[in-house]
């Protein structure tokens, strides 16, 4: 652990500061160096171009408030962009506005909102229905916009239950927040059945995007039959993680409902670019200015690096990669779903040898430089392991890692106490979060 | 370009050790109508210099601070950043990385989220702060929920000097959560005991730096919060805090701490509370503890509040937030310091002072580093600095018809003395 910077003082010189937060930055895993493979979080390699045009002095520099003509290129920018993500995801209209996942969330079910308000049924669909496979931030987004979560059960393949959605669907349900794939890493076998259903009883299909890597240039969500979807820019679009955001949650929606996307929209007249606020049913803003803008710069940079066959290799290649460590690891760790896979897969700590659990598990494969899996996620797989590789790791990486995992095991029946004191080999050995949380330190104070 | 190592042989090989038969069977749970059997219609990817060719031709059609003198605020503002800031926050380690769940193998970044909050703290006079959230405006709007939740009323007010952009998306996230928001020039005229909070900017849009106890004591005897968004966070070196001031909570945006303008993002918003509001503060919280040994480290704590753990109980959504920019503001905070930002503080006020000098002022002399000025012909000063290729001040009738004919002006560290003698040229 390095010393806080307050307590070398408050006025430093430069030399110090690069020397505190270089030593900081080594201890910290990235993917840069360090294989990554977070389950729904798509740590892929983000390419260094991306960062680069992001700084150009006309995009880094460019003042949002100022005039529209002499912001012709950022708005031409967001314009394809907007027409690029169409294209992959076959809908209508997209809103840049949103900042994240949550947040583009929020504003699709926003929209979901106004739409009902405008058919005057904003009263009685107060429901939103929800499969245990969500993702956690998809119950809090429908609550803030004045929803009630109905959760359902999926059922023994990992699919949502059409008897179940059957029986809970009716006028009184504004619709479903379906993520496909899954957070098993399943592809809805019966997504169009589900989109029917709800559409029948007059609801709409919200999509969480945040496993859209497996779609890429595979299908297209629309078509599916959703009207609403988020994108999470940062993980298929390969906009680095930044330890925790800035991410662009970008929302698409169907053609009925591009009237309530945010204010404002970029439109082409003509030949000029312009900021849009003419839509008088829109929700409204949901960010001060237009989104966060330098993140679509590198994924509009993505998109054009990769163009159509690139993007296609790059769905194919995350599933393959999945499907490739599924393979291997199912003969040495629970697989409780087992077929096909898109873009992760999760496993169960069920059977490990003498109480190794999935905690301990994730703090062992940091001690062999390999940041853990998504774990204890979905809450319906016992001691959930959730392992995305995405497609920016080599064979040899996932042979190193299926290796390590294979390891692990049998250090955990021949040496369990090894694996149960993980990390060893970190700056820190295991933190105490019962005292952070008992005993909340959140900030330095001074002269203490 | 390629940013996938595994080509198509070893494809075969990955596909033959699996059993999988081909690359199609993997997507045997895609409905048939909807896969795509060819291409996406979208063109072919581009080499690395065909990219950078095409994406700077973008970057030059807009005019910039870099080259044009910006007298531009209005919620972005033009500040030096010194290199360091982006060299640090260039480290690989910090940017590839996400959110610091693995504490063990994410000291770096939690450390800098302690000392992130510490410095949003020190600069407010809170008591403590979260990680970040995506901006000012979303901040705004989650204290907005926030005080309907400590206070169990339902009723917003929010002066018509905080951003109108800000205002906007309060608006939109009151509809929403079917809350009512007021709007008023005399937020103490509207306060009253149904009242959740009460919701200022200082300096506000205006530029007008405002006394904000007799409102805090107004509010606080209704059981309203006072809720203060800073304007140009870098008036935090020279004017008194939100803490001073009585708010209960306090936010702002990050982006005057040195982050690009970026055409309005991503910056980072900033949040603060007291101690006593400290299970009721949105977003992630990064805690000091100790490992098995004794040794001092960090970790993301309280996570009870958040949506993850309390899903449709939870009092926000926030999740991933602006930890990059976020550290951004903190090493640019550390590379001035603390006196460092007192005298950027101070030439601001000066600079703008000097500017608005034998201009035709709206308001008394009582800003920090913006303020609005009354042209006789809007229009042709607004060609006039076109042609001089100046980003222009603000014409702020589209947010307030009644300053038809003013200008919101801007001045910072940035603009030399040679630019501000034009500016007041054209303006006089």
């Amino acid at each position: 652990m390095s010393k806080l910077l307050f307590e070398k003082g408050l006025n430093l010189s430069e030399p110090e500061i690069v020397r505190h937060y270089t030593n900081l930055s080594r201890n910290n895993f990235g993917v840069d160096s360090h294989f990554y493979p977070l389950g729904s979080c798509t740590m892929k390699y983000s390419p260094k171009v991306n960062e680069s045009v992001s700084v150009l002095d006309g995009f880094a520099k460019a003042h949002p408030m100022q005039e529209q003509k002499a912001s012709q290129g950022c708005l031409q920018l967001m314009f394809e962009l907007e027409q690029q993500l169409c294209e992959i995801t076959g809908f209508s209209g997209f809103t840049l506005q949103p900042a994240a996942g949550a947040h583009g969330e929020l504003a699709g079910m926003m929209i979901i909102k106004k739409h009902f308000e405008e058919k005057g049924e904003g009263n009685k669909r107060k429901k939103v229905i929800i499969p245990d496979s969500s993702h956690g931030t998809n119950p809090a987004s429908l609550q803030l916009c004045g929803f009630e979560a109905i959760e359902i059960k999926s059922n023994s393949e990992g699919d949502i239950s059409l008897d179940k959605l059957k029986k809970e669907m009716s006028e009184e349900v504004a619709g479903i927040m379906v993520t496909n794939p899954n957070t098993l890493g399943l592809f809805e076998k019966d997504i169009t059945e589900v989109c029917k259903i709800v559409h029948e009883k007059g609801g709409l299909v919200y999509i969480d995007g945040a496993n859209m890597n497996a779609m890429l240039g595979v299908c297209r969500p629309a078509e599916l039959g959703a009207d609403v979807m988020h994108l999470n820019l940062h993980k298929t679009f390969s906009t680095p993680h930044g330890g925790g955001g800035p991410g662009s949650g970008p929302v698409g929606v169907t053609k009925e409902l591009e009237q309530f996307l945010p204010n404002p929209r970029v439109v082409k007249n003509g030949e000029d670019y312009c900021l849009d606020t003419s839509s008088e049913k829109s929700i409204g803003r949901v960010k001060a200015f237009y989104g966060n803008f330098g993140v679509l710069v590198k994924a509009f940079a993505y998109i054009k690096a990769l163009g159509s066959d690139g993007l296609k290799n790059a769905g194919e290649s995350a599933v393959l990669n999945a499907n490739y460590l599924k393979e291997k690891l199912k003969k040495h760790y629970k697989l409780p779903y087992d077929r096909v896979c898109q873009h992760e897969f999760v496993l169960s700590d069920e059977g490990m040898p003498n109480g190794v659990t999935t905690g301990d598990l994730a703090k062992r494969l940091l001690d062999y430089g390999i940041h853990a899996p998504t774990i204890y996620f979905p809450l319906i797989v016992h001691g959930a392991i959730m392992i995305e590789p995405t497609e920016t790791e080599s064979k040899e990486t996932l042979d190193w890692f299926v290796e390590t995992m294979i390891k692990i095991k049998k250090e955990a029946e021949e040496n369990p106490e090894l694996v149960k004191e993980a990390p060893h080999s970190l700056s820190v050995k295991k933190l105490d979060a019962v005292k952070a949380a008992r005993e909340p330190d959140l900030r330095w104070i001074p002269n203490k | 370009m390629n940013f996938i190592p595994t080509n198509e042989s070893k494809r075969k090989e990955m596909l033959k050790e699996t059993g999988i038969e081909s690359i199609k069977e993997l997507f045997k749970d895609v409905p048939e109508k909807a896969y795509i059997d060819g291409c996406l219609n979208l063109p072919k990817g581009l080499s690395e210099r065909e990219l950078v060719s095409e994406i700077s031709k973008l970057a030059v059609e807009n005019a910039h601070a870099g080259t044009s003198p910006c007298f531009l605020g209005a919620g972005a503002y033009n500040h030096f950043c010194p290199a360091v800031v982006p060299a640090l926050i260039g480290r690989s380690e910090f940017y590839t990385a996400y959110t610091p769940y693995q504490a063990e193998a994410s000291q770096g970044m939690l450390q800098a989220i302690y000392e992130f909050q510490t410095w949003a703290c020190l600069l407010t006079g809170m008591d403590l702060a979260n990680a970040s959230m995506y901006d000012a405006s979303t901040a705004l709007a989650e204290s907005m929920f926030m005080s309907k939740n400590l206070t169990g009323k339902n009723k917003a007010i929010v002066s018509k000097h905080v951003h109108p952009h800000y205002r906007q998306v309060l608006e939109t996230y009151a509809w929403a959560h079917g809350m009512e928001l007021i709007g008023t020039e005399e937020p103490e005229k509207e306060v009253d005991e149904k009242t959740a909070c009460v919701i200022v900017q200082n300096p506000n849009f205006l530029g007008q730096i405002e006394k904000l106890k007799e409102l805090g004591t107004v509010a606080h005897s209704k059981g309203a919060l006072l809720v203060v968004c800073v304007g140009d966070s870098t008036s935090l070196g020279a004017i008194e805090n939100p803490g001073q001031e009585g708010a209960d909570i306090a936010v702002g945006d990050c982006q005057a701490f040195g982050i690009p303008l970026w055409f309005g993002g991503p910056h980072a918003g900033f949040m603060t509370t007291k101690k006593e509001h400290m299970r009721h503060i949105p977003g992630r919280l990064v805690g000091r503890t100790v490992d098995e040994e004794g040794k001092t480290g960090f970790i993301l704590t309280l996570q009870a509040r958040e949506q993850h753990i309390r899903r449709e109980r939870a009092e926000s959504n926030i999740c991933t937030n602006a930890a990059l920019t976020a550290l951004w503001a903190t090493v640019w905070l550390a590379s001035l310091g603390e006196d460092g930002l007192k005298k950027l503080a101070e030439e601001n006020m000066e600079a703008a002072k000097k500017a608005s000098k034998e201009l035709d002022l709206e308001f008394e002399e009582n800003f920090y580093n913006e303020f609005v000025v009354k042209v006789n012909n809007k229009e042709d000063v607004k060609q006039k600095l076109a042609d001089a290729g100046v980003i222009a001040p603000l014409d702020l009738e589209e947010f307030y018809p009644e300053l038809k004919n003013h200008l919101l002006v801007c001045v910072t560290e940035m603009n030399s003395d040679k630019e501000i003698e034009m500016l007041k040229k054209v303006l006089k």
